[in-house]
């Protein structure tokens, strides 16, 4: 089923679209260090697709490409049916990719309002002179975006913390922020890099909670590194397994976890 | 608990987003308003508007300016005086040049000149920061006050090589040259700290300031979610560079009215206004008021008791003077990076929770 082009049907009975991210034989080289080696796989249209492999195997690096922010010396990276030209970070942002970092990269001197506000500025359309008069259509502007945003706050139980600056929220909220600020944009490709990391059970499931409900509601296409194997098998619908900066896996939670490559990645057999 | 936001529910994001929340602080606001419009115009006297008035207003704007740069963009610049130089010379050329047009129009167009200037140095902030930026705006500040000295253009061949501001006015009513009055000029220079002010409030409570404060706090971050760099720091070039204008412009034709550039515009001036941004608190509207104030107030306070009080030598007064000043910096780059704006905020915290300590 994996293999059509039009899509498939997950056991729970989402229904999976066409491709919407292709990367193409992506290689991305750091002087001498390979950290991704000839890897193409495809992101799917409302599905879940969670990026796994070892420390070091190149997983955050894959983002940064999608992102933009790392420019791979080879390959192709394919978005809605066209190959995309090079483009600086912000430009993929505007074309409705919005990401988590691994070490939260939240402004720290901002309120979390004002963080997830920042995260609407595709949808802010008046100029400088405009807001500096305020009056009129920036306020406009300002009330509708504030309105978006507090669907948001809501959705991830934020309420409280609106007003409170990012630098003096704990780990776990902060992390629900940056989802916040991701979320805000209403990007059709969402990535999180390790939403869960140092996070608690309870954490991790609320978490999960969020991802599964971000998806379902809104129909948002996700791509996600976790290190949680529970969690992976529980959150997605296909997985790439990356080691060493190569593809190993790639399917579904079920293929991978019996793919002996993977088994052995896993368990740390040599690599000679 | 007189002071309290109890009560005082917003019903609407609107509300929630304007300027003083709180009802109480809104009204502060229109008496100040009402008090700086209305009453000191008619009790003013020189003294009063060249010792202490003028000097605030005008170093407010040139701080709120740099606070826009510094304290909400993160851009450190040392480039200030140059920039007030830059105002300066082109409200001189633009009053030279078109005697009959109201001093209200050179001054914005002086302010809008140096926003391009201002630009135009800024562009080397696209590819280094902090320390080395530091650096390139001293050169600019340096560059610019070598510049006004050695092309006799700019001071239109004076022997002197000084620039003298003629008489001009607004609406018929003088506000330059020795036959201003002091309401005149202080109403003058107050319309401008106070649009000045508006226009910096609106834009960092919106979409641009986020912008710049994203810039500020994380750079490679805001990027990656849809932060053009490039706009987001040249925009703070242009409106910081636009205030400092201005406040250039009317430091020399309202309040000197004569202007040797490397004395009025050096670098101490760069330095100076940087204290008071640090001092008043970075990130702050208010804060560049208090800052502005704060140095402005200092020197003449120590004045009237270090010397008239308790007859001090001058010279004494004026060192103790920079000596209170570097130790301020010092304490409130360690403890209060917020300057007394904080300050002011905590103790507005401490007074809406009074008398009861949680
Ligand atoms: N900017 C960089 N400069 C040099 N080397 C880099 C850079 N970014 C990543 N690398 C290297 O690329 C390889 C892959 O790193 P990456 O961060 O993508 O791994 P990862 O799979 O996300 O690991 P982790 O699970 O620890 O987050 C590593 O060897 C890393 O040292
Ligand atoms: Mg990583």
């Amino acid at each position: 089923m994996l293999d059509s082009s039009e899509g498939y049907v997950t056991e729970d009975g989402r229904k999976i679209g066409g491709v919407v991210m292709e990367m193409k034989n992506i290689t991305l080289r750091f002087g001498g260090v390979v950290a991704i080696k000839d890897i193409s796989f495809d992101i799917r249209e409302g599905e879940i697709r969670a990026i796994i492999g070892p420390n070091g195997a190149g997983k955050s690096s894959m983002l940064n490409v999608i992102s933009g922010f790392y420019v791979p010396q080879e390959g192709e990276v394919w978005f809605h049916g066209a190959k995309r030209p090079p483009m600086r970070p912000y430009e993929v942002a505007q074309q409705g990719i919005a990401r988590t970092f691994q070490n939260i990269a939240l402004f720290e001197g901002m309120s979390v309002l004002d963080n997830v506000m920042t995260g609407r500025l595709s949808f802010m359309k008046t100029n400088i002179f405009q807001q500096a008069l305020w009056k009129g259509k920036a306020e406009a502007e300002e009330g509708e975006n504030r309105e978006a945003v507090e669907k948001i706050i809501d959705f991830l139980e934020i309420q409280h913390i609106r007003k409170t600056p990012v630098s003096r929220l704990p780990y776990g909220l902060k992390k629900r922020v940056e989802l916040a600020r991701a979320l805000a944009a209403e990007p059709k490709l969402l990535l999180l890099d390790e939403p869960m990391a140092g996070m608690n059970v309870e954490e991790k499931e609320d978490m999960s909670r969020f991802i599964l409900d971000v998806n379902d509601e809104f129909g948002t296409t996700i791509a996600l590194i976790e290190h949680d194997m529970g969690v992976v098998m529980d959150l997605s619908d296909r997985v790439v397994v990356m080691d060493y900066g190569r593809k190993i896996g790639d399917g579904t939670p079920d293929e991978v976890r019996n793919n002996q490559e993977v088994i052995d990645a896993y368990l740390g057999v040599s690599h000679d | 608990m007189f002071y309290r936001e109890a009560g005082d529910f917003k019903t609407s994001y609107r509300d929630d987003s304007q300027t003083f929340p709180i009802k109480f602080d809104r009204y502060r606001y229109y008496v100040v308003l009402a008090v700086a419009f209305g009453i000191i115009p008619f009790i003013i006297n020189d003294y009063w508007a060249n010792a202490l008035l003028l000097p605030f207003l005008i170093y407010a704007i040139a701080a709120i300016g740099l606070n826009i740069l510094v304290g909400y963009c993160g851009q450190v610049s040392l480039g200030t005086g140059g920039f007030m130089a830059v105002g300066a010379y082109a409200c001189y050329k633009l009053m030279t040049a078109f005697p009959d047009v109201s001093m209200f129009i050179h001054v914005l167009l002086a302010g809008g000149i140096t926003a391009f200037v201002g630009v135009l140095f800024g562009l080397p902030s696209l590819r280094i920061k902090g320390f080395y930026l530091a650096v390139a705006t001293l050169a600019a500040q340096f560059f610019l006050v070598w510049l006004f000295n050695r092309v006799p253009w700019f001071y239109n061949y004076s022997a002197s090589g000084q620039i003298n501001a003629p008489e001009r006015d607004v609406f018929g009513i003088i506000v330059t040259g020795p036959n201003a009055s002091a309401w005149a000029t202080y109403l003058f220079c107050l319309i401008f700290l106070t649009v000045s002010a508006i226009i910096a409030r609106n834009l960092t409570r919106g979409t641009t300031g986020r912008t710049w404060m994203a810039i500020r706090d994380m750079d490679i971050a805001a990027e990656i979610i849809g932060v053009n760099p490039l706009k987001a720091k040249l925009t703070a070039f242009a409106v910081s560079s636009f205030f400092v204008g201005i406040a250039g412009a009317l430091f020399f034709a309202v309040y000197l009215g004569a202007v040797e550039v490397g004395e009025v515009f050096g670098i101490q001036k760069s330095f100076l206004v940087l204290f008071m941004v640090i001092i008043g608190g970075l990130g702050s509207i208010f804060g560049s008021f208090a800052g502005a104030a704060f140095l402005v107030l200092l020197p003449v306070v120590l004045k009237l008791i270090g010397v008239d009080l308790l007859g001090w030598p001058t010279d004494i007064v004026a060192h103790l003077n920079l000596v209170i000043v570097g130790a301020l910096i010092i304490m409130f780059l360690i403890l209060e990076p917020h300057g007394l704006a904080q300050l002011w905020r905590v103790a507005k915290e401490k007074l809406r929770l009074w008398p009861f300590p949680h």
